[in-house]
């Protein structure tokens, strides 16, 4: 693994770097600390939070500081934790007009047309990258090539939850009603985050997803 | 026995809170809990409750309360709120009683943002994820206390041994001078950048919630890129958005953001920077990591003498005044 940047982080934690470009390998060495660290904590570790190229090392500064963890972690630069196998997912959505505001103009500004661009969006194979921004909002990579549009300039309020919607190489499924800037394309009926304690949300970090194409009349069967 | 209380009226952000749901950031779950999170655990000791048991957290808008059922011991601390009970005002930090029939209202005073109302009862609210902490983007956990609502306490009593004032410490002040780590992403900021960062006077904005608060003053622009892959954010966070204006992370703060950091506030002052109102000034200071870590191990230590002695003066009076076994 490459010898990554340790940054500290206030008095509780470290930024681990493995990397300032998106990509498998420092996603990997990301992964592949997390997991040793989960086998192996210092004392005093509390939490880490994977990204796509840094993990981030929270640490009790009353049991622990920067040098120790540090110590603590690049113990762990060596260790080849075995990975999971990763779990593949089949996710229902709707392209519907109704559900899929901004999925004509995706498709007029890729050259696309409709039917192309849920092809395209359904065809790919999708990679959970991480967890961010909001509770259970899990970044998936891999839109394909043809269908990547920078987001949209200005954000739209209020989309409801399950929405499907994509920006760039990300595509993701919401949980929460929030503004999004990205390209809702249809509608989801998956519940991705779960109320249990132990397990709050339904993909493990690594885990791969694909669309499934559902008409209206399954989204509004489901629970 | 069961008190019930109804919220007659309630201003903006006036949630259930407790010690937190921390360890979640993984999956985009922040730890939320009390935005002062000392006067919170002040709160339940002066009544014998554990430190990180429900609480009402109540913001500026302010919570006026009719008790229609039971009677109850109530704990008020955190900022410099007034409390009106029985046509009487009194400062916060203070155990009192309520009964059917009577009111309390607890509006803002001279200073602070955010004060805890804790009960001698079990708070009725919804747990999310094993706490009872509200996230106030999505609702989830104990909840948001709107107008008109009723809240219910299990197992409500009256501890009239406990009723009095507890002492505000000078720790549960607001901080206008705040230590900070710089970094993450500071290298990101031209030199004039981070000098102007360090020594220009900013304010608190009205862009101020359980999520974060947004400041005015000089802006600090970064340099070349303006987004990088999105990672980590912490309570503290400081991050600058691409019109270079700082907001500073806080409580219930999105786990994850592609905006370049600047600085952390150090744990020590993130609960005296949320007593802090809009409009006030704050100033940042940078400290190195290691002067980072011994100022939370020195404030953990005044903390822990604080609420010691809380709990101390609690079991006494719990005790009838009689000596309790070392």
């Amino acid at each position: 693994m490459a010898t990554p940047v340790f940054r500290p982080v206030a008095d509780h934690a470290l930024l681990v770097e493995f990397g300032t470009e998106i990509g498998d390998t420092a996603h990997e060495a990301v992964l592949s600390l997390d997991r040793a660290l989960a086998a192996a904590p210092f004392p005093g570790f509390r939490e880490a939070i994977p990204a796509y190229v840094n993990l981030l090392v929270d640490f009790d500064p009353q049991q622990a500081d920067h040098a120790g963890a540090e110590a603590g972690l690049r113990r762990l630069l060596s260790a080849r934790p075995p990975a999971p196998a990763p779990q593949s997912w089949q996710v229902a959505c709707c392209y519907e007009a109704e559900f899929a505001p901004d999925l004509d103009a995706l498709a007029a500004a890729c050259g696309l047309s409709r039917e192309a661009a849920i092809a395209a969006h359904l065809a790919a194979e999708y990679r959970v990258y991480m967890y961010g921004f909001a509770p259970g909002y899990a970044y998936l990579a891999g839109v394909p090539p043809a269908l990547q549009q920078p987001r949209k300039p200005a954000p739209v309020r209020g989309l409801p939850a399950g929405s499907v919607m994509v920006a760039g190489p990300q595509c993701l499924v919401s949980t929460l009603v929030m503004p999004t800037g990205w390209w809702v394309i249809g509608r989801s009926p998956e519940r991705i985050l779960l109320n249990e304690a132990d397990r709050p949300v339904l993909f493990a970090v690594g885990d791969r997803v694909r669309f499934r194409r559902i008409a209206r009349a399954e989204l509004e069967r489901a629970p | 026995m069961k008190a019930l209380l109804r919220a007659s009226f309630a201003g903006p952000y006036v949630t259930v809170q407790d010690g937190g749901r921390p360890g979640r950031m993984r999956f985009g779950v922040p730890a939320s809990g009390g935005m002062d999170r000392l006067a919170l655990a002040a709160a339940n000791l002066a009544l014998g409750n554990p430190a990180g048991a429900p609480v009402v957290e109540i913001s500026r808008g302010g919570l006026v309360l009719d008790c229609l059922e039971g009677a109850l011991s109530l704990a008020v601390a955190g900022g410099g709120f007034i409390l009106e009970s029985r046509g009487e005002k009194l400062g916060a930090w203070r155990v009192l009683s309520l009964r059917a029939g009577e009111r309390l209202a607890i509006r803002p005073g001279p200073w602070g943002s955010w004060c805890y109302l804790a009960f001698a009862g079990q708070l009725r609210a919804p747990v999310w994820l094993g706490s009872q902490a509200t996230h106030a983007l999505s609702g989830l956990g104990g909840g948001v206390i709107r107008s008109g609502q009723e809240i219910a306490v299990d197992d409500a009593e009256i501890r009239a041994e406990l009723a009095g004032a507890i002492p505000c410490p000078v720790l549960a002040r607001p901080r206008h001078r705040l230590r900070v780590v710089l970094g993450p992403q500071d290298r990101f900021f031209p030199a004039a950048a981070l000098e102007s960062f360090l020594t220009a006077r900013y304010r608190l904005t009205e862009s101020y919630d359980r999520m974060g608060v947004r400041l005015a003053g000089p802006s600090v622009t970064p340099e070349g890129a303006l987004s990088i892959p999105s990672e980590a954010i912490l309570r503290g966070s400081v991050q600058v958005a691409g019109d270079g204006v700082p907001t500073i992370l806080l409580a219930d703060h999105q786990t994850t953001g592609g905006y370049p950091k600047i600085a952390t506030v150090v744990s020590a002052d993130l609960d005296s920077l949320a007593q802090l109102r809009p409009r006030d000034g704050v100033g940042f200071e940078a400290v190195s990591p290691d002067r980072a870590v011994a100022l939370a191990r020195q404030r953990a230590a005044a903390e822990r003498a604080y609420l010691a002695a809380l709990a101390r003066h609690t079991a006494t009076a719990t005790a009838g005044g009689k000596t309790l076994p070392r």
